[in-house]
C-alpha cells in the first residue's frame, strides 16, 4: 500500500518540476492510512451488530433498567455511594498527607509510628478490615474511662455511638490513608532538595518549609494518582457490604434485583450510576490540575499568570522562553 | 541593609564592630571517610568581599554551607558575628541547638545558590515576600512594599508578576538575591551564583553583586569568575583538596601565585 503511493509521489516529480512556478508550495501527496479507516469500519459494524442484538435480547430486560435507573432507591443509594466515596477520600487524603510528612520528618518516633500503620493498613484486605470495623462494637462492648485494668469511672456502651455507615467511611479512609501516604511521598520526593535548602536558608523551620514550599509543588505529582484513588474507591465502597452498610449502590441494586428475580437489568442500572459518577469525577480532577500547575514549565498552553500575559507576549522573546524552558526542566 | 540586627541578651560578642562576621578555626568536615575540609581558619571582616575560588571538589561550597548550618562541621568552631552556628559551648563541650534557634541563626545569614532555588509556584514577588511574611511575621502590606524595592534594586520591578519558569536564568538569580536580602541578613552568602547561566547572563548578575558590595555588606563568594574576584573582592582565598593554599589580596594572588597548585590552577582558569 504505502510503497505504490509513495511511488506516485515520486514519479511526476521530474516531468512536473519544469511545469510548476517556481516559488509555488509544493504539492505533498500525504500518506494515507488505508486500514485506520478499514479498521474503524470493521469495528463500528461489529459494535452495531451488539447494539442491535443486546437492545432485542430478553436477558437485558431493558424495560426493568429504565424503570429502575431513577428509582428512589437507586438515585439514593447513588448518593450514598457518592457520600461514602467522598468522605472516605477526605479522611485518606488528609490522613496520608500527614503520613507521608511523618515518614520524611526527621522525627524517628513520628517515622516508626507511620511506618507501622502502613505495613498494617496495606498489609491486610480492605475487606477484612470492613468486617473487623463491623464487628468492633462485639470486641469491644463498651468504651470505659479510667485507670486500665480498674473498675472504670465511666463507660458508654458502643452499640449506640458506631453506626454502619460511619464505620463504613472510617474503616475505608483509613485504608486509603495507607496507600495516600505513599502517594503523597511520591510527590514529596519528586520536589528538587534545594527548593527545601532556599526554604531552610531563608530561616523557614520544617513544617513551615513543608507546608508554604514542598507541599504545593508536591501536589501536581499527586493529583494525577489521586484520582486514580477516588474512582477506584467509588467502586470499592460496593464492599461496604462487609460491615454490613448495605444502601450503597451495588447492595441496593442486588436487594432489589432480589426482589423481581433478574439480577441482569440492575447490573446494568448499577453500572449506569458508577459511570455517571465517574465522570463527574474525572471534570473534577481536570480542574484541579490546572489549578495546581501554576508557575510549571514555559509551556504556551500553561501561559504566564493573568496579570502578565498581556505583557509577556510583547516582551518575551524567544530565547528568554529557552531559557526559561531549560531551567524550568532543570528545577524538577 | 546596613542596620545591625541587635544581639539578643546575654551574647555579648554579637554585633561587635572588633569581632570578624565570619570566624572559622580548625574547621574540618568528613563526609563519611571522605575528608573535604581539612583544618581551615580563616575570618571575614564586616564589609569585607571574600572570593572563595579553586578546582571544583576543593571543598569550597561545603564550607560556604557550614557558614549557614545547611552542613555540620565535624570539628573545630565556627562562628558568625560571634555566635557558634548550630551549636552552644557549655563548659568546653558543644551542644546541638534546637532546630528552631538554628532557624533564627540562619534569618541574618542570606544565601544565593547556584541553580537559584526559587520557589517556582510563586511569582517573583511572592518569592521575596515569602520569608518576611512567614519568617518574620511582617505585614502583607510590608513586605509588599519593601518587595518591590528590592526587586527594583535588582532591575526587575516590571517583572514582579513573572514565574520564575518565564525568567531568564540571570533574571531568576537576581530574585534570588533580592529574596535573600528580604531578610535583611548582615551576611550574604554566594555559592557560584553564575555557574548555570549563559555566558551572556552572567554580567547582570555581578553588576548587582557590585552594587551590593558597594553598600557595605559582608560578602562570601564561592567563584570562577576571577575578573570579579579582582575588580570587587578585599581578599581571595584558593582552596583545593580541602585546605586553604593561599590567602591575600586577589590582585596579588592573581598577579604573582605563590603557590604551585595556585599557579597550575590560574593558568588554566585565566
Amino acid at each position: 500500500m504505502s510503497d505504490s503511493s509513495a511511488g506516485r509521489a515520486a514519479s511526476p516529480a521530474p516531468a512536473g518540476g519544469a511545469s510548476a512556478p517556481p516559488n509555488a508550495p509544493e504539492k505533498v501527496v500525504k500518506l494515507r492510512h488505508p486500514w485506520r479507516i478499514v479498521v474503524a469500519v470493521l469495528l463500528l459494524a461489529a459494535v452495531a451488530v451488539f447494539v442491535i442484538d443486546a437492545a432485542q435480547r430478553e436477558a437485558f430486560d431493558w424495560g426493568s433498567v429504565g424503570k429502575y435507573v431513577f428509582d428512589k432507591r437507586v438515585t439514593q443509594a447513588a448518593g450514598f455511594t457518592l457520600l461514602l466515596t467522598v468522605l472516605s477520600m477526605i479522611i485518606g487524603v488528609v490522613l496520608g498527607i500527614i503520613l507521608a510528612v511523618m515518614r520524611q520528618s526527621p522525627n524517628p518516633v513520628l517515622k516508626s509510628v507511620a511506618w507501622v500503620y502502613l505495613w498494617i493498613f496495606r498489609g491486610t484486605p480492605v475487606y477484612v478490615q470492613l468486617v473487623f470495623w463491623g464487628l468492633l462494637a462485639t470486641i469491644y462492648s463498651s468504651i470505659d474511662l479510667g485507670v486500665p485494668f480498674m473498675e472504670p469511672w465511666v463507660s458508654f456502651p458502643t452499640k449506640v455511638l458506631f453506626n454502619a455507615f460511619w464505620l463504613t467511611v472510617i474503616g475505608l479512609g483509613l485504608n486509603e490513608s495507607a496507600y495516600m501516604a505513599e502517594i503523597v511521598r511520591a510527590g514529596l520526593l519528586s520536589v528538587d532538595p534545594g527548593q527545601h535548602e532556599a526554604a531552610t536558608a531563608l530561616g523557614m523551620g520544617w513544617g513551615k518549609t513543608m507546608r508554604r514550599v514542598v507541599l504545593p509543588q508536591a501536589m501536581r505529582v499527586i493529583i494525577p494518582p489521586t484520582g486514580n484513588e477516588v474512582i477506584s474507591m467509588l467502586k470499592t465502597t460496593s464492599l461496604a457490604t462487609a460491615v454490613p452498610f448495605t444502601l450503597e449502590l451495588y447492595t441496593r441494586t442486588r436487594d432489589i434485583s432480589v426482589e423481581i428475580f433478574n439480577p441482569i437489568p440492575l447490573l446494568i442500572v448499577a453500572s449506569i450510576w458508577y459511570l455517571a459518577i465517574t465522570s463527574v469525577l474525572m471534570v473534577g480532577q481536570f480542574f484541579l490540575e490546572k489549578r495546581f500547575a501554576r508557575g510549571v514549565g514555559a509551556r504556551p498552553d500553561a501561559g504566564p499568570g493573568p496579570v502578565t500575559a498581556s505583557m509577556s507576549a510583547v516582551e518575551f522573546d524567544e530565547s528568554d522562553a529557552g531559557i526559561a524552558a531549560k531551567h524550568g526542566g532543570d528545577a524538577r | 541593609m546596613s542596620e545591625q540586627t541587635t544581639a539578643p541578651a546575654g551574647v555579648t560578642a554579637a554585633g561587635d564592630a572588633s569581632v570578624p562576621m565570619v570566624r572559622a578555626e580548625h574547621v574540618s568536615k568528613s563526609f563519611g571517610s571522605n575528608e573535604v575540609l581539612k583544618d581551615i581558619s580563616l575570618e571575614v571582616k564586616r564589609g569585607e568581599v571574600l572570593c572563595l575560588v579553586g578546582p571544583s571538589g576543593s571543598g569550597k561550597s561545603t564550607f560556604l554551607r557550614c557558614i549557614n548550618h545547611l552542613e555540620q562541621v565535624s570539628s573545630g568552631r565556627l562562628a558568625v558575628d560571634g555566635q557558634l552556628v548550630g551549636y552552644r559551648e557549655v563548659g568546653g563541650r558543644l551542644h546541638e541547638m534546637h532546630p528552631k534557634e538554628i532557624s533564627k541563626q540562619r534569618r541574618d545569614i542570606g544565601m544565593v545558590f547556584q541553580r537559584f532555588n526559587l520557589f517556582p509556584h510563586m511569582t517573583a514577588l511572592e518569592n521575596v515576600m515569602e520569608a518576611p511574611t512567614q519568617v518574620k511575621g511582617l505585614s502583607k502590606a510590608k513586605a509588599k512594599a519593601r518587595a518591590l524595592e528590592l526587586l527594583a534594586r535588582v532591575g526587575l520591578a516590571e517583572r514582579a508578576d513573572y514565574y520564575p519558569a518565564h525568567l531568564s536564568g540571570g533574571q531568576q538569580q537576581r530574585v534570588a538575591i533580592a529574596r535573600a536580602l528580604a531578610m535583611d541578613p548582615k551576611l550574604m552568602l554566594f555559592d557560584e551564583p553564575t555557574s548555570a547561566l549563559d555566558p551572556e547572563l552572567v554580567g547582570e548578575v555581578l553588576d548587582v553583586m557590585k552594587e551590593l558590595a558597594k553598600t557595605g555588606m559582608t560578602m562570601v563568594v564561592v567563584t570562577h569568575e576571577m575578573g570579579f574576584a579582582r575588580e570587587v573582592a578585599d581578599t581571595l582565598v584558593f582552596m583545593d583538596g580541602g585546605v586553604v593554599v593561599e590567602t591575600g589580596d586577589p590582585r596579588a594572588v592573581l598577579a604573582d601565585p605563590q603557590h604551585q597548585r595556585t599557579k597550575a590552577f590560574l593558568s588554566k582558569v585565566l
